[in-house]
């Protein structure tokens, strides 16, 4: 029984009651993601597990077991580098205080993800047709599970938009 | 506040009325003014890199040998007494360390208040905190419990059993304003003001408005909860804190805990989100008595439950506002009143009514508040305090006028907008809304609106424009303290025990110092955090940036005189009187003669320095009682309101700033943004579930309290009038509360233009709209 | 959070097999259960996770669909054959929670969601006979804008939270059960009841009942339909007021229509006066209306959400004026 976090195996938790997000945060030291409400009404602790985004508060660490946790840690290639859309947050000051940043950026990474596949959202007109135009409302509807206090807002969707119109640097 | 408070204000006021303005602190325009080199320019945030990355550490992530993890229990009764207290259960759950209860908690003194006089404080709730077996508000904490783990601790909370002998409580509002209280004073201002006769100029007016506004309970809703990690070491206190009070936070700790301050530190590097909510509640009290009981640290992370029963949200308030004016739109009565919640354990004026002394002439103005006292949490500062409901109902107000008069909403305030303090005459520092107005108009489109109510629709959505005035006066604390320790390679680093919230405080004062002291911005970097660090005055009041800016330009001048020391004879330099230099290329050149110029690095060499420090402090901000010194802006909202469910949708924001100059593009604009964020959620979704029959917050989850999500905020567009202050450090006022100000009655009114309704009770929830 | 035993089940027989030992829930997603378990409200011994079931989505021979209850609402959201067939099923999807949490949640787990009143997540406060048999109700004379207007009662006048069974409601899917008695199938209309005497009662599931699949009939409603809804914040948020709708006219006669409402009663409530009035009439905003208008007359609201009379008609007529074209 192990999970895989950023690449690396962890044995589980004893203790069947811990989060994941507890586990990343107090077990392991992994203090990127953030406990914001603890009850899935803010998304500071959306990780990417197995390529889809989740809230770690919600998901007990063992039904991790096996399966691949991409946190904000992990993100980026190297250690001292940034992933685009984290050098994008900064460009277009995505963020102010940062404590939702890491859940903004985890859940933006595989939102572009279910957009590029041309999921449908609540606000795409065409089901079948799926997201077409109105770009910055699907941004908008999609990261609404990640809320943000400080109203960095635009700067996130602007950010976002850079990385799907392919002008990250 | 008191009348003693009043007549020394009052007295200093006058004596400064004849004092000229050169003499007073800004007397003469900061230099940095005309010259700037970074400042004004678009930076990037310096922690941004470790933000995003999530490389930085906020309070409840500093590792800690031993650590033990709390849990609270809250009382469920308003008022009353602890009977039966059964912790046995939780005493013997696994992993428990300690039940701290009023029975075995340590001796603690009151925690004083947080002030403007005072700084060394930072209580909002001052009640004794788990000294004797009485409740006084419905979520007061009756025990604590310390465990190995988060898990453990909660589970011994809930098996805690808590009796009650309930008594009386003073819970509804409405019955309370019986008994309201009109204190002597709100923050520095008297609280009465009378100046002709305002009901002689209602009934004669050509025109008049006469309305209640009301606006509820809210909660700063940060998305970092407030937490603390403790640790003791003797008699030495250590709390790694989220915190806009560090120094206020180690002030009242030691008196808390009878102990020196120079014995507690407290670091706040980062804050998760602070909006006034930041500060001491009982949660760090509790968090170090249970640490000093267990002998060992504790992190105390509060739930969303236990947020909304230990830190305090801003007041409701009824406001009644009436306005009469002539047929040119001239204002003859300007009538403002109203209540608000402050019990007296709160430190927290909610100074609604701070906006109407000072933002329109009116040949006549009633304007008093009140204060209800309830048993309950104390109410407290919240982002933009007193101006953010105020200019709701004053705003609001204002465009039931224009449209009585038939006038142009951005006219009537055109006719109204005084070239000076209205009711005590003194001259604005600077001041020009109606140029923010101008430039916001233009940007938004104002001359598209159809001034009828419901003349635009498209399908089921009615649409609308709207406008209000934001306001919120210029601060700037004195006993801000920096240290600029200047290195043998040039290198400067300024540090103070100041705050970073997402203000960009760090990335501000880096281009402040490099521009006063003629470096490049690599070559200056900015400590703050901690109480290491020199004297810090609160992040608040939107205060932090001109009071840094005072301290590091007093630092500068002490820097100056230093190194002219230092160079002694064998110099360029020598002779020169510290007011004939300027810095410039990383050195002192005499003003006026390029040629006498030694760097930094070439006079700590010959002295044989490592390095020099400097300190600086912010002086008496005499300046406020000279000047009316207020930031104001213009917004501009465009918005959607379903003719079918009533759901609000705003389209379109403009906010266009009239602060002093900008000092950092880049994180202003995204200031001025959250502040109308915020403004939206007030306008549209932010309201605390207060039970009146319990005097119980049900809004206990983030679920329960509306916060914008991304598809509330549209695209905002933020403009500036950039005109310098003269009587501020580099021309700048603060800019983290105006924008909240004003947002929600732009929304409101806006509201009105698209759907006829006039909504005067906050949030505009769709509920509002469904009936004529 | 009480400590519990944690099982993953292999297969479902091993599922119903580790369930019948004890007290025990089933384990899906785990976003409303983790948080009741959190919340001290629930306190199984163990969990079963099914999360893992190899569930999927089928055609059934008479070109339906079956949606197994493992699979997640995000999934079910974006196929192909739900997007084309049963929008009012997509979009409800669409509508409910965060994209995460979308993510997270199972079709099995969405049925059983639980109330979100916040009187009975106050757990150590409020006065609740949901989580506490007789205690008494403090939502009926509190804070009751997120509350009933059809089929409470004097214990209680909660809610159901969610929007995927307010699409199910409207197209009549049928619930697929596994027990230790073994397969049965219940309308959804029938699984959920009315608080009465016993709201601490939300079901009708049996003691080890697993939730296997959900059916849906294909039909023209189905197939021209829509969800809606009215909430407070623009997303992320419950409903005040839900309608799926569908709608089939041939001949300018109303064939069939499909009316549901959501954030109004313990269970999706299917307005089925209206659609009788409905049936067989010309499809026009006047008719609508009136149908609104006479479901909503049985409906009997408290201090705090009177409006939600007058919005739910409002958005049933608009819904179905969007359906036939028409501008509400």
């Amino acid at each position: 029984m192990a999970i895989v976090i950023n690449g690396t195996n962890y044995p589980l938790p004893d203790d069947p009651r811990v989060s994941l997000l507890d586990f990343l945060r107090e077990r392991l030291g992994l203090t990127g993601t953030k406990l914001g409400c603890n009850q899935g009404g803010c998304g500071a602790c959306t990780v990417i597990l197995d390529g889809t985004r989740v809230l770690s508060c919600l998901t007990l660490a063992v039904q991790a077991d096996g399966r691949d946790v991409l946190t904000i840690e992990g993100l980026a290639s190297d250690q001292s580098g940034l992933h685009p859309l984290q050098q994008a947050f900064i460009d277009h000051d995505g963020l102010q205080c940062g404590y939702c940043t890491p859940g903004q950026i985890c859940s933006a990474v595989a939102m572009i993800g279910e957009l590029r596949r041309g999921d449908p959202s609540y606000v795409t007109a065409d089901l079948v047709e799926g997201p077409k135009g109105g770009l910055r409302q699907e941004i908008r509807e999609r990261m609404s599970g990640n809320l943000c206090r400080c109203g960095a807002h635009n700067g996130i969707v602007a950010a976002i938009e850079q990385m799907l119109n392919g002008e990250a640097p | 506040m008191s009348k003693l408070q009043n007549a020394i204000v009052g007295g200093v006021r006058t004596a400064m009325g004849y004092v000229p303005g050169n003499w007073l602190p800004g007397g003469t325009p900061d230099p940095l003014i005309e010259r700037r080199v970074t400042l004004g320019t678009q930076q990037s945030r310096v922690d941004g890199p470790d933000k995003v990355r999530g490389a930085a550490h906020f309070a409840a992530e500093v590792p800690m040998e031993g650590l033990l993890y709390a849990a609270c229990v809250h009382s469920t009764i308003p008022r009353g007494r602890i009977t039966e207290l059964d912790v046995a259960a939780a005493e013997t759950a696994p992993g428990v360390a300690l039940v701290m209860t009023h029975r075995n908690a340590p001796k603690m003194a009151v925690p004083p208040p947080i002030g403007l006089t005072n700084l060394k404080a930072a209580g909002n709730n001052i009640l004794p905190v788990m000294q004797d077996a009485e409740i006084r508000w419905n979520g007061q904490t009756v025990a604590v419990v310390l465990a190995e783990t988060q898990e453990q601790a909660d589970l011994a909370a809930s098996l805690i059993k808590v009796g009650y002998e309930a008594a009386v409580a003073r819970t509804r509002f409405e019955k309370a304003k019986a008994d309201a209280r009109t204190p002597d004073s709100l923050m520095i201002e008297k609280n009465r003001l009378k100046k002709g006769d305002v009901a002689v100029a209602l009934q004669a007016a050509a025109r008049s408005v006469d309305a209640i506004y009301r606006t509820p309970w809210h909660n700063h809703t940060p998305i970092e909860p407030n937490a603390a990690t403790i640790a003791w070491k003797g008699d030495r206190l250590t709390v790694h804190d989220a915190t806009q009070m560090l120094n206020g936070t180690a002030g009242s700790l030691a008196k808390v805990f009878g102990i020196k301050e120079s014995q507690v530190y407290v670091s706040s590097p980062f804050v998760g989100g602070g909006f006034g909510g930041k500060a001491l509640w009982d949660h760090q009290i509790l968090g170090a008595a249970a640490a000093k009981l267990a002998g060992r640290p504790v992190r105390i992370a509060l739930s969303r439950a236990s947020m909304v029963r230990l830190i305090g949200g801003r007041s409701p308030t009824e406001q009644r506002v009436a306005l009469a004016a002539a047929a040119d739109g001239r204002l003859k009565g300007l009538l403002h009143h109203g209540f608000s919640v402050k019990p007296p354990h709160s430190a927290c004026d909610e100074a609604f009514t701070l906006t109407s002394r000072s933002l329109y002439a009116s040949e006549s103005f009633d304007v008093v508040q009140h204060t209800i006292d309830l048993d309950v949490l104390a109410n407290t500062f919240m982002r933009a305090p007193g101006e953010a409901p105020g200019t709701f109902a004053l705003e609001s107000a204002m465009d039931e006028l224009a449209h009585e008069l038939g006038m142009d909403p951005i006219e009537l305030r055109r006719r109204n907008v005084p070239d000076r303090n209205p009711v005590s005459g003194a001259p604005h520092s600077q001041s020009d809304v109606m140029l923010a107005y101008d430039l916001g108009a233009k940007r938004f489109g104002w001359d598209r609106r159809a001034a009828a109510p419901r003349s635009r629709r498209e399908g089921e959505w009615l649409i609308g424009m709207g406008c209000a005035t934001g306001s919120f006066p210029y601060a700037r604390m004195p006993g801000m303290t920096v240290r600029i320790t200047l290195d043998g390679s040039g290198h400067a680093t300024v540090s103070s025990a100041a705050h970073e919230m997402g203000m960009g405080t760090a990335t501000v004062q880096r281009q402040h110092t490099a521009d006063r002291l003629g470096l490049p911005l690599e070559s200056v970097t900015v400590t703050i955090g901690d109480t290491s660090l020199p004297f810090g005055s609160f992040a608040g009041g939107s205060s932090q940036t001109a009071s840094l800016g005072a301290a590091i330009n007093a630092a500068s001048g002490k820097l100056a005189v230093e190194l002219l020391r230092l160079a002694g004879n064998d110099t360029p330099l020598a002779g020169l009187r510290p007011a004939e230099i300027e810095f410039v290329n990383g050195g002192l050149r005499k003003i006026g003669e390029p040629s006498r110029y030694e760097s930094f690095v070439s006079i700590l060499k010959r002295a044989a320095r490592d390095q020099i420090s400097v300190t600086g402090v912010s002086s008496a901000p005499l300046e406020m009682l000279k000047f009316s010194m207020h930031s104001r802006s213009a917004i501009f909202c465009e918005l959607l309101v379903s003719d079918v469910t009533g759901e609000v949708r705003v389209d379109r924001l403009v906010g266009c700033f009239d602060c002093g100059r900008i000092l950092n593009p880049k994180t202003a604009a995204s200031q001025f943004r959250g502040g109308m964020i915020m403004g939206i959620g007030m306008a549209l979704t932010e309201e605390a579930l207060f039970d009146e029959r319990t005097g119980r917050v049900m809004s206990a989850s983030i679920a329960d309290y509306h916060v914008p999500a991304h598809l509330d905020v549209p695209d905002i567009d933020i403009l500036w009038t950039d005109i310098p202050d003269p009587r501020t450090p580099m021309g700048a006022r603060g800019i983290g509360e105006i924008g909240i100000t004003g947002v929600a009655a732009a929304i409101a009114n806006a509201a009105f233009n698209a759907t006829g309704k006039r909504v005067r009770e906050l949030p505009l929830t769709p509920d509002k709209f469904l009936f004529a | 959070m009480r400590s519990f035993d944690y099982r993953r089940a292999a297969d479902r027989t091993e599922a119903l097999s580790i369930a019948g030992e004890g007290r025990a829930r089933y384990l899906g997603g785990g976003t409303n259960l983790v948080d009741l378990m959190r919340q001290n409200i629930e306190a199984p011994a163990a969990l079963v996770d099914v999360s893992r079931l190899p569930d999927s989505i089928e055609e059934t021979p008479t070109g339906g669909l079956i949606i197994g209850a493992a699979v997640s609402n995000s999934v079910v959201a974006v196929h192909p054959a739900v997007r084309t067939q049963y929008p009012m099923l997509s979009r409800a999807l669409l509508a409910g929670a965060s994209a995460q949490i979308r993510n997270m949640a199972t079709i099995g787990g969405n049925i059983l969601q639980r109330t979100r009143c916040a009187y009975f997540y106050d757990v150590a406060g409020s006065r609740c006979n949901k989580r506490e048999p007789g205690a008494g109700c403090d939502a009926i004379d509190g804070h009751n804008r997120y509350h009933a207007i059809f089929g409470a009662s004097e214990r209680c006048i909660a809610t159901h939270p969610s929007d995927m069974c307010v699409a199910l409601a409207a197209l009549d899917a049928t619930v697929h059960l596994l027990g230790p008695g073994g397969e049965r199938e219940v309308r959804l209309l029938d699984f959920h009841r009315l608080p009465g005497e016993h709201p601490e009662i939300e079901t009708v599931l049996r003691p080890g009942e697993l939730i296997t699949a959900i059916e849906l009939d294909p039909s023209a409603a189905a197939a021209n339909s829509r969800y809606r809804k009215v909430r407070d914040r623009s997303s992320y948020a419950f409903a005040l007021v839900s309608v799926a709708a569908g709608l089939e006219v041939v001949g300018g006669r109303i064939e069939d229509v499909r009316i549901a409402l959501g954030g109004v009663a313990a269970k999706p409530w299917r307005a089925v006066r209206a659609e009788g009035l409905l049936r067989g009439q010309a499809p026009t905003r006047a008719r609508f209306l009136e149908a609104a208008d006479a479901e909503l007359a049985a409906a009997k609201s408290f201090h705090g959400n009177a409006f939600k009379v007058e919005l739910a008609k409002r958005t049933v007529a608009a819904v179905l004026g969007e359906l036939t074209g028409a501008d509400a």
